[in-house]
């Protein structure tokens, strides 16, 4: 019933490892001078961040404003066991990200179950108000460094592990969205009266995207933590969600490769604009004004629609749609 | 009974301290609840107006050398004008486009704002003096700050002025109007644009107010100085219920009352968590907020 070998699922294959190829190549060439390699973890980093973000925003359709405390509680948990296992690292590393998934996954649920009560904008606040408490209370915690952080961390991470790891999470999110509970929980954004209506079970599809986005951001957090050698509770803040949402929103709601492409950007951006110093904030803020206008302006729209085909116009008109 | 007087008295003095700061919060919350509940966006530039509000006062103060008075209008005005033109530049060209459209092009504008004080003023904080200079209070052995009283003072005027604008002028029943139905509204003869463009106006100058004392209190602005009140005065627009005016107010003065007792009884570096905390918990008994109007939903 179900073929694995179709002509699609091959041609991923070979682009998957056409990617990392390219990488290799140009790495062992020495094309990457070392700013550009140290790029390529936040990259693989961001675009899990962004990927499971929008499973909760532009497939389940309630607003986050708390991602990075996710990852926050991830990359503390899974740091922690590295920091005092001594295991060797290909036992190590596993088990810190699936325990820092698993840590992350619960927190989804206890943030979950309050969005089931809670529609729209009081839910994004909650979540907003969740990451906050996690910043507070890490902080605090002596245990974990308080605000001086969290040092000592093994720095395991790199850009092989990170991209494995940011192709599993595109993989099993693109696989769930496709499957019978990824269209449940698009129904739940579309509709979620008439999803009830049809028996879907809206309580369990809710806290199941909660807790598979709150997961891979934990391991993602895990990976972070990983790279950098020290936790700061400050890198967690507000602006740290805001930016994984502003890449789901460039990307374009509900597309995976939207946020790939968007969290590429956006991590990159910065440094090459680097060379402007404090210009560069401001631009990234007109920027971001820019797009959202044009994105919403009906001549633009047009002219996008004359450039591009006719199958993109069609998928084009589906996400304004879906935007409102 | 000494000790008792001793702790008592206090209690009292962190009651006043969290009513000022509340009423701060308040202030600022009602430009969030306004705008909310006439365009129904969370205008996340709105901490940032308040940032500009006290930098306003320190150049008009310092740099100019305005009186107080003087230089708070001056704020005002300045916040007002920029409240207007962040509507019609930024906002306007979305008010149909989807909520997260216009939240992420609000978080654009603050982004903006912020990189362009950085710019402006630079990245340390400036030391600005107290816009407000009047001695402190003794009642029986309980001293009131001179800010703490001026700020009390201030906002239960300027919230007593805006209830009785809301509800006894036209440009406030059009206010209530757009944000029952902004449809019907126009089709009464209501000018929409002109009435959002009022909200941000008053809630910016909210906003410059709010600034001014915050910064009299707090002594120092940098270019981030308005993120962390604008988000609790947010935080108190959806406790109290976003969209309803008194829930904003109710819901400022709790969060202040709610942030010195903790500060001072609990614990200074939790006192946001658990601000916050209470937040969720309030949340989840009243999922409208306390004030808020709970919608029935037609299918």
């Amino acid at each position: 019933m179900n073929k694995i070998l179709t002509k699609k699922n091959i041609a991923a294959l070979l682009l998957i490892v056409a990617i990392y190829a390219v990488l290799l190549t140009c790495d062992s060439m020495g094309l990457f001078n070392r700013q550009t390699k140290a790029l390529l973890v936040p990259i693989g980093i961001n675009i899990m961040l962004a990927v499971s973000l929008n499973l909760m925003v532009g497939f389940l359709g309630e607003l986050s404003l708390g991602h990075a405390g996710f990852m926050s509680v991830g990359a503390y948990a899974g740091c922690i066991f590295t920091i005092h296992a001594e295991m060797p690292m290909w036992l190590e590393l596993p088990l810190a990200m699936l325990l820092g998934g698993v840590v992350a996954g619960v927190f989804g649920l206890l943030i979950g179950i309050p969005a089931l009560r809670l529609r729209g904008d009081y839910l994004a606040i909650v979540t907003l108000a969740f990451g906050e408490i996690i910043r507070a209370v890490l902080n605090n915690v002596s245990l974990v460094g308080g605000a001086g952080g969290l040092n000592g961390i093994p720095k395991y991470s790199n850009y092989t592990i990170v991209y494995v790891m940011a192709v599993i999470t595109i993989i099993i999110i693109a696989n769930l969205v496709k499957s019978r509970h990824g269209r449940a929980i698009c129904s739940i954004r579309d509709n979620i009266i008439a999803s009830e209506a049809m028996g879907i079970p809206v309580v369990k599809y809710k806290l199941m995207a909660f807790i598979v986005a709150a997961f891979f951001a934990g391991i993602a957090g895990v990976l972070y933590g990983h790279n950098l050698g020290i936790l700061k509770p400050s890198t967690f803040d507000f602006n740290k969600s805001i930016e994984i949402l502003v890449m789901v929103v460039m990307g374009g709601m509900g597309s995976l490769p939207g946020s790939i492409i968007a969290a590429f950007l956006i991590t990159v951006l910065p440094e090459a604009l680097r060379s402007l110093q404090d210009y560069r904030m401001l631009i990234y803020a007109v920027v971001l004004i820019a797009m959202m206008l044009l994105n919403n302006n009906a001549r633009f729209n047009e002219f996008k629609q004359r450039i591009f085909s006719k199958k993109a116009t069609r998928q084009g008109a589906n996400l304004t749609k879906e935007g409102k | 009974m000494k000790i008792n007087e001793v702790v008592s008295l206090e209690f009292l003095a962190q009651m006043i301290n969290g009513l000022s700061l509340g009423s701060i919060y308040a202030l600022i919350a009602l430009g969030y609840t306004m705008v909310y509940g006439i365009c129904k966006m969370l205008n996340f530039a709105h901490g940032d107006v308040i940032m500009v509000g006290a930098y306003m006062l320190s150049v008009a103060m310092g740099m100019l050398g305005l009186p107080p008075v003087l230089a708070i209008l001056l704020s005002m005005v300045v916040c007002a004008c920029l409240g207007v033109t962040i509507e019609r530049i930024a906002y306007k060209p979305l008010r149909n486009a989807s909520p997260l459209a216009v939240l992420i092009t609000a978080i654009g504008v603050s982004y903006f704002l912020q990189s362009s004080a950085l710019l402006i003023f630079g990245s340390t904080q400036r030391k600005v003096e107290s816009a407000i200079n009047v001695s402190s209070v003794q009642l029986g052995e309980l001293t009131i700050g001179g800010n703490a009283l001026v700020t009390l003072l201030l906002t239960i005027v300027l919230m007593t002025g805006l209830t009785w604008f809301i509800n006894h002028t036209m440009t406030g029943k059009a206010m209530l109007a757009v944000s029952e139905d902004k449809g019907a509204a126009q089709l009464m003869g209501v000018n929409v644009n002109r009435t959002i463009a009022t909200t941000f106006l008053i809630g910016s100058a909210l906003a410059a107010v709010a600034g001014v004392l915050f910064i009299s209190s707090y002594g120092f602005v940098g270019p981030y100085t308005g993120a962390m009140p604008g988000i609790k005065a947010f935080v108190a627009a959806v406790l109290g219920g976003i969209g309803s005016v008194p829930g904003a107010m109710l819901g400022g003065i709790l969060l202040g009352l709610i942030e010195s007792l903790s500060k001072a009884y609990i614990s200074t570096q939790l006192a946001d968590a658990i601000v916050f905390g209470v937040l969720i918990v309030v949340l989840l008994v009243k999922p409208t907020g306390l004030l808020g109007k709970k919608r029935t939903e037609k299918v």
